[in-house]
């Protein structure tokens, strides 16, 4: 695993029981538990960690990063972009 | 012994006018307060569109000693309690100041103020504030200013509870009233938090729609931020009748709860309680009731939520009730909102004409009621609520009644 990947699992297993921390790419964050204002801050520490801006208002009927893979290709295609 | 308590006056300062009978004007006709923000810099907001109140020169209101004694939330809400009180030609002399209330709610109080200093310390290196920063920004600010401006010598305080605080500021003020504990009350609510901090605040909580505010409809963004007062004064209906006063309509019930569950998100059964509460408050069945001035701030959330809990408090009679949000036009004005839309509810009743929500779509599925989409619509009202959910899991709940 990567950097990148390694630090997003870690921000998303920040937010999880300590019984689900053992996380794979392919779970969905909602089956995660992760609900609209989770993913709020979630995206927040994201953001800080690695200097990026991401679009998102909870308001839309569901979040476009779905599972833990593609939250990870969303922050690596960001990052990309900036450097 | 127990009271009826009576509405005899009302001002308004609002994205949508200055004066009670503009607001009402704009209300009636659909028209939005809501366009991009010119009191702060938007270049770094990603959510431009704010319901401010346009045009505003507190000189016209305040000689230069008092501007600069008051924070724009305290101007607003003494043009607002200074109207209310002109409104019901009231006079508090002889003893009726001692047995006045001002009770009023604000969200934040003196964010101008706050934004203002810290930017000056922190970005200018100020090497000193202001002596009137803190009594500018503290929450009872407003309610001081009221008591002070207007001569109100009663019992005075602030209430806070964020999107709330109008709704159970008015709401103490009428049980206080009610049990004889005051003659009279100014009370309503003040809100200007349109500032770089707290705009960058709402935009991290990614709640707010980018371009307007749909509540019920499909498609909707979220909320649009607002500022502005709302005052009204209460009396005894005893007192109402002895000076010969107009009354424009009658609060009857109040109910409040706390959801003691979510920071944020809504909880029906909370909103149920508070709806039951002010219709037992009130002594009022379901079915007395017309019009619902709805919460409606126009979140995916909020409104699937208040769907729910009306449908759940009123039952079958659910779908007879006309449901409309003010914050369709006139943003969420935080701890302004329940004034604002009190007066609005009062207003619908006196007026028989029920102010629509405006931007509406079409339905969403989870928002199946009467939004009065769009279109003011002629009612006769005998009995309204008027609805308020705070952050926190706060809701109050006010009942009025034609006279």
């Amino acid at each position: 695993m990567d950097d990148v990947a390694a630090d997003v699992i870690a921000i998303i297993a920040k937010r999880l029981p300590a019984e689900k921390r053992n996380v794979a790419m392919a779970d969905r964050l909602e089956d995660l538990g992760i609900d609209s204002f989770g993913a709020v801050e979630m995206i927040f520490d994201l953001e800080e960690k690695f200097d990026v801006q991401i679009s998102y208002n909870s308001n839309d009927a569901r979040l476009d990063l779905e599972t833990v893979g593609d939250v990870i290709d969303a922050i690596k295609k960001l990052v990309a972009g900036r450097s | 012994m127990t009271h009826r308590v009576v509405v005899t006056g009302w001002g308004v300062v609002s994205s949508i006018g200055h004066t009670a009978a503009a607001y009402w004007s704009n209300l009636s006709r659909g028209v939005s307060g809501i366009a991009d923000a010119t009191i702060i810099p938007t270049d770094h907001l990603s959510q431009k569109v704010v319901a401010e109140v346009k045009d505003f020169d507190p000189r016209q209101y305040f000689d230069d000693h008092q501007v600069t004694t008051l924070d724009r939330v305290s101007q607003f809400a003494v043009i607002a309690a200074r109207e209310a009180i002109g409104h019901a030609s009231i006079s508090f002399a002889d003893g009726l100041s001692e047995r006045t209330a001002t009770i009023i709610g604000t969200g934040v109080g003196g964010q101008t103020t706050q934004d203002e200093s810290y930017r000056r310390l922190y970005q200018e290196r100020a090497k000193r504030l202001h002596p009137l920063t803190i009594p500018k920004l503290m929450v009872n600010a407003p309610a001081s200013q009221v008591s002070m401006h207007c001569g109100l010598r009663g019992p005075c305080f602030a209430v806070a509870s964020a999107c709330a605080s109008a709704t159970h500021a008015i709401g103490l003020a009428f049980h206080l009233v009610r049990s004889g504990g005051a003659t009279c009350a100014v009370t309503g609510g003040s809100d200007a938090c349109i500032t770089f901090g707290t705009m960058k605040g709402w935009e991290a909580m990614r709640v707010m729609a980018p371009d307007t505010c749909r509540p019920f409809s499909r498609d909707r963004k979220g909320m649009v931020i607002g500022e502005g007062a709302a005052v009204v004064v209460l009396e005894t209906m005893e007192h109402a009748q002895q000076r010969s006063a107009i009354m424009l309509g009658e609060i009857v019930g109040f109910g409040m709860s706390s959801d003691a569950s979510d920071l944020l998100s809504p909880d029906e059964d909370g909103m149920v309680r508070a709806l039951e509460g002010a219709l037992a408050d009130g002594r009022l069945s379901r079915e007395d009731i017309q019009y619902v001035n709805a919460h409606g701030t126009g979140t995916a959330t909020n409104d699937e939520a208040e769907t729910q809990a009306i449908k759940r408090a009123f039952g079958q009679h659910a779908r007879k009730l006309a449901i409309s949000s003010n914050k369709s036009m006139i943003g969420h004005a935080l701890g302004a909102a329940g004034g604002l839309e009190l007066v609005a509810t009062l207003m619908a009743i006196k007026e028989e004409t029920v102010p629509p929500t405006i931007n509406y779509l079409g339905r969403d599925p989870a928002c199946d009621l009467d939004y009065v989409a769009n279109k003011a619509r002629p009612l006769r009202i005998e009995a309204a609520l008027s609805n308020s959910f705070a952050f926190g899991g706060l809701n109050a709940v006010l009942a009025v009644r034609r006279l």
